[in-house]
């Protein structure tokens, strides 16, 4: 599994966005993207999920044009965690993580076999088994995103794209969520790449960080590498110290105020 | 279904010539070629009365209903706007400019019977595709342009109609009676009209059912399960409309169907449009059929605009059950 895109550009309203990006991302890799707002992150996600053509350039999935890939074959090989979660919705959680089978299923919505038993693992992993029968609007935002994740799961992806996940989260919650991710991805070898806000996980989590600017990629590389005093100030305009996590020798950004 | 089947009996036997239950069960069983050739104690004029005027127009009430909640699940579920109804996007507009200009210049019959259901139901369709060509941009239709352009064409052809309606006093009540909705004085033919739209309709929704179920979570999240969403929301769009106008072009336009009766079973038994599509038929059918049976038996032998029933009777309904189910979820809470 592999994603690869090549010369891409885009464009949102006739205002490029994304222009001549190169880049590959190889199966086991946990990417993240990072940049200031409205850097394209999310269009460059868009586009790596299939949703979205780019005007120019090619995105190859194992070596094939995605976009020549009928839509539910791609969703069995890819899922998105959107961002912003899942609406305050009517179904139940466990109708809810049951769509996440709609890739695999017939016309008729049926399966050769039962997926009830994929359902329920992913309902124990992500700690919903007690609420299976609760609708998505008595939950909380964060119990709305492990729904989401319980979803993701049952679709059996080999390609995971989260978009900003931890977006109105708790401390706790952002780190129980990219744990959960942490391990399905070591267990199944997947290709993980996320669009993160906040640096600091950005470096605990990732291997590789792909930092975008101006339409380009300004850095990549390990998150040692790409998270630098100069970076930080060229792309987001202010000063940042970067020390090193006592634990795990991250790298890790101090702000300090500009006064 | 059950609750279908004993509506259709009972309704057949209601009615202002008083022909008994009995004598009613006894004509239509003799329709059977088997059983026809036994003594009876009924005239010709009783077996005219049931199988042409009643058995007829019971089966109408029961399909165009069925059409009207069907074209309303579908509408709601592209549009995922609680008070989409199958009148939204302006096809009884349009249906009823078309009405209205064939009344008004007085050409019922230019092509027979079929003159006003024929022309009602390309306006209603023309309605239609000039809301889409309004709202879609780059193959892409985006909901609340689509919603406006809907108004936008409602406002300019109901403009229309008010036109039509001041511009002849003579035919104003005939105008507004469609515009009213009605089912006397309808026949087999209109029956055979409406049938294969629900025939066809019914089971592409149904097709469609899941995919609408992944489109309550956002098109984005249903796009990345593998749902083609522009075409999904197309289709569904252009056979709610076919058999919105196949409705509207026989019976004129009836409100509130469509828009409550989708509501009503959301309320009964969740939102799954599996059980959307095919109950919201049935239950539209049954719905349509007793609102019929009150509008021709309330006043007897006058008969009531049906529009004004299905309201009257179905407003107050809908306000109970869904107060009932609001105190419901609040104790849930608890």
């Amino acid at each position: 599994m592999s994603i690869e895109l090549v010369k891409v550009s885009q464009q949102i309203q006739g205002n490029e966005v994304l222009s001549g990006i190169n880049l590959s991302f190889q199966r086991g890799g946990f990417y993240g993207i990072i940049g200031p707002n409205g850097v394209g992150k999310s269009t460059l996600l868009q586009l790596l999920a299939g949703t979205a053509q780019p005007v120019s350039g090619s995105v190859m999935l194992n070596g094939g044009e995605m976009s020549e890939i009928p839509r539910k074959h791609l969703a069995r090989k890819l899922a998105v965690l959107q961002q912003g979660g899942l609406p305050p919705a009517g179904f139940t959680v466990r109708e809810v993580v049951g769509m996440g089978r709609f890739p695999y299923q017939s016309w008729l919505g049926g399966e050769e076999d039962d997926p009830s038993s994929i359902i329920d693992e992913a309902l124990e992993a992500m700690g919903l088994s007690g609420l299976q029968q609760r609708r998505l609007v008595q939950l909380s935002g964060g119990e709305r995103q492990r729904v989401a994740l319980a979803k993701l799961m049952v679709q059996q992806p080999s390609i995971l794209l989260l978009d900003e996940p931890t977006t109105y989260l708790d401390i706790g919650y952002q780190i129980a969520l990219l744990d959960i991710v942490k391990s399905w991805q070591r267990q199944k070898n997947l290709l993980v790449i996320a669009v993160l806000h906040d640096l600091n996980l950005a470096a605990l989590y990732c291997d590789e960080l792909i930092a975008l600017h101006d339409g380009k990629v300004a850095s990549k590389g390990e998150p040692a590498e790409v998270l630098t005093e100069q970076l930080i100030r060229e792309l987001y305009g202010t000063g940042a110290l970067i020390v090193s996590h006592p634990l795990t020798g991250a790298p890790q950004i101090m702000l300090q105020p500009g006064l | 279904m059950l609750l279908l089947a004993v509506s259709i009996v009972a309704s057949l036997s209601i009615g202002s010539a008083g022909i008994s239950f009995a004598d009613v069960w006894g004509i239509l069983l003799h329709q059977l070629p088997w059983l026809s050739d036994q003594g009876h104690g009924w005239s010709q004029g009783e077996v005219a009365v049931v199988t042409q005027v009643r058995l007829s127009r019971v089966l109408l009430a029961v399909l165009v209903g069925a059409c009207l909640a069907l074209a309303g699940a579908g509408f709601q579920g592209v549009l995922r706007n609680p008070l989409a109804d199958p009148y939204t996007l302006g096809v009884a507009s349009g249906s009823s400019v078309g009405a209205a200009f064939i009344i008004l210049f007085g050409l019922q019959f230019a092509i027979g019977i079929w003159t006003i259901p024929l022309v009602a139901f390309l306006t209603g369709i023309t309605a239609l595709l000039a809301v889409i060509a309004l709202s879609r941009s780059r193959g892409v239709m985006g909901i609340e342009t689509l919603i406006l352009s809907g108004v936008i064409i409602q406002a300019f052809l109901g403009a229309f109609v008010s036109l039509m309606v001041s511009m002849s006093q003579g035919v104003i009540n005939q105008i507004l009676f469609w515009i009213m909705g009605s089912l006397a004085l309808r026949s087999w033919s209109h029956v055979y009209m409406v049938l294969p739209f629900l025939a066809i309709g019914l089971p592409v929704l149904f097709f469609y059912s899941q995919s609408l179920n992944l489109l309550v979570l956002g098109e984005r999240h249903a796009a990345n399960l593998g749902v083609r969403v522009e075409k999904t929301k197309l289709v569904v769009l252009i056979f709610s409309t076919l058999l919105t106008a196949a409705a509207v072009s026989v019976s004129g336009v009836i409100g509130f169907v469509g828009l409550v009766i989708p509501h009503l079973i959301r309320l009964l038994l969740g939102p799954d449009y599996r059980l959307l599509i095919p109950l919201s038929a049935i239950g539209g059918g049954i719905f349509m059929l007793w609102a019929d049976t009150l509008a021709r038996t309330a006043l007897s032998p006058k008969e009531l605009p049906l529009g004004v029933i299905t309201a009257l009777v179905g407003a107050p309904v809908f306000a109970w059950m869904l107060n009932r189910r609001m105190r419901g979820e609040r104790g849930d809470g608890q």
